[in-house]
């Protein structure tokens, strides 16, 4: 039994099918990467897996449980950061820690909010407002924010999308260091697949809306841990990266029958 | 700053250019000028013939606001009262009123800024009540209530309550989404929620509602209090025109509006602690 499993699931407004047919797993401690283009649904699958959102049909179950409206389960990095803009770094962190642990005192949420922090390398940001961070910091609160709570499972909604590529990297090494030492599971929307290759363990790739669905999942091979400097010198490299440009590029419109393509391209390149 | 010191200095030029004036306008005119008997006996010998006008003078109306200020709040009977007596009064019946509207119209305001429902339930009779003129809730008040000094409160409380009702229900009903979301991931009791999220985001827009409620209480208070007389500002003013006092009235006006201005400062300073930078 997978730690979450994902059957059937579709979304309809009216007539119209965003989505539809998709099934996939996920085991715990893994890190899945979801790619496709504007509009296929991929922010609608990950509202509905943060029970944010309702499926037209469908299950999810996570750690045998069916998925129904929002836990402190499940974390989530949203597109936007949503911060709460009248609350300091801090208390943005410990407005999320002390709704997972009531009980705790002031100085319990604290010394546990200083930790996140510190980990995503806000040191020193603490009583600052999020007007006055850069939107690389927000970000890094946003995922602070989401890691204190130690959801079973992680929820990111292309999290860097806004972000200048210089400080893109920063955050993805960082995001990769904790998600290594905390072994947490991690389903992240993304438009970047270098950002994929670096990050996922899997790659769900969707075809286009409407009626879209999950057209190939990917495995990747590429050795861990990986190194965001040196990754494209690996020699399958760009045998994946050219195998999920394809896909975005030719395959995902043509794709319309509802077999998924499970694919191991370890060495197509080399 | 240079430019603080310049607008200061060009504000200290316009006032004593409109003092200056307001003193050349109401200046003594000289020698005896041969007045209508009629208008004599009307206005007194003086007036009539011209030694002084009848508005006064600048140094009148200063003469008048020492001897207010340093006696504000005696109390010789019904008719003569300080200045400052007259002003707490007034100030006591807003803040009363505005105090009832508020406590009303923001949990109100809370209610249907979450709901479209009652939104649109409540939404035709708030569009007819609000433009009503409160002043014409007086007859009605003073039959139901039997009390003058009440009724003046609820005139109050009448005009101040759309503003703050309309004002929390937009708020409310603008709270980001991904605000509201965060607060569902984390599974916050819908108690935190309306008090961690949704009151901050929304207080500023309450607060616009409070300063705009407090604006229209204050230029309220003044006509109903000349309505229903007894005490208040209003009601000096009105006082003072049968005494036929100008330079009280003068001073009535200019009370009225440093205590309004005072107001709007006090609701603008707590508007500026509630807002936020997104």
């Amino acid at each position: 039994m997978s730690f979450l499993q994902i059957h059937d699931l579709a979304r309809r407004y009216g007539s119209t099918t965003v989505f539809e047919r998709v099934n996939f797993s996920m085991a715990k401690g893994e890190f899945v990467c979801i790619i496709g283009h504007s509009g296929c649904g991929k922010t609608t699958i990950l509202n509905i897996l943060a029970g944010l959102d309702a499926a037209s049909s469908g299950t999810v179950v996570m750690d045998n449980r069916e998925v129904a409206g929002p836990s402190l389960d499940r974390g989530v990095v949203f597109q936007g950061h949503a911060l709460l803009p009248w609350l300091s770094v801090m208390r943005n962190i410990a407005f999320a820690v002390s709704s997972r642990w009531p009980e705790w005192n002031r100085f319990q949420v604290q010394v546990h909010c200083q930790k996140f922090i510190d980990l995503v390398g806000l040191t020193g940001a603490e009583h600052k407002k999020p007007a006055e961070l850069s939107g690389g910091m927000k970000q890094r609160v946003g995922i602070a924010r989401a890691f204190a709570i130690q959801p079973k499972m992680l929820l990111l909604d292309e999290p860097f999308g806004a972000l200048d590529a210089l400080t893109r990297g920063t955050i993805q090494d960082e995001l990769l260091r904790i998600c290594e030492a905390t072994h947490q599971t991690v389903f992240m929307i993304t438009h970047d697949v270098d950002e994929a290759m670096l990050l996922a363990d899997r790659i769900l790739l969707m075809s286009n809306g409407p009626k879209a669905c999950i057209a190939e999942i990917v495995d990747n091979t590429l050795p861990k841990p990986r190194d965001r400097l040196n990754i494209h010198h690996d020699p399958r490299y760009y045998g994946i990266r050219n195998h999920l440009i394809d896909f975005l590029v030719n395959r995902s419109k043509r794709y319309q029958s509802g077999k998924i393509v499970n694919l191991k391209i370890g060495g197509v390149a080399a | 700053m240079k430019l603080r010191l310049v607008s200061a200095v060009l504000s200290a030029l316009i006032l004593a250019l409109a003092v200056g004036v307001w003193h050349l306008a109401t200046l003594a005119k000289g020698g005896p000028a041969a007045a209508d008997s009629e208008y004599a006996k009307l206005v007194g010998a003086q007036a009539a013939a011209g030694a002084k006008s009848a508005f006064p003078t600048p140094a009148d109306l200063g003469r008048k606001l020492v001897e207010h200020a340093r006696d504000p709040f005696y109390d010789r009977g019904p008719n003569d009262k300080g200045i400052g007596v007259q002003l707490a009064y007034s100030i006591g019946r807003v803040l009363l009123g505005f105090a009832a509207a508020a406590l009303i119209a923001i949990p109100g305001g809370f209610l249907i800024g979450m709901s479209p429902l009652v939104y649109r339930a409540l939404d035709p009779f708030i569009q007819v009540l609000k433009p009503i003129s409160p002043l014409a809730w007086m007859p009605l008040a003073l039959f139901t209530l039997k009390d003058s000094d009440i009724s003046a409160v609820f005139v109050i409380f009448v005009c101040s309550i759309w503003p703050m009702l309309i004002n929390t229900a937009f708020g409310v009903a603008s709270v980001r989404r991904e605000w509201l979301n965060v607060a569902r991931t984390l599974e916050v009791s819908p108690v935190r929620k309306a008090f961690a999220v949704i009151l901050p985001a929304a207080a500023p827009t309450i607060l616009t509602g409070m300063r705009i409620s407090i604006g229209i209480a204050w230029l309220v208070i003044v006509a109903a209090e000349m309505l229903v007389g007894g005490t208040g500002i209003g009601y000096f003013v009105w006082n003072e025109w049968n005494n036929l006092s100008i330079a009280n009235i003068l001073a009535g006006i200019l009370a009225i509006g440093l205590v309004g201005m005072a107001l709007d400062f006090l609701v603008g300073r707590l508007q500026k602690s509630v807002t936020y930078v997104e």
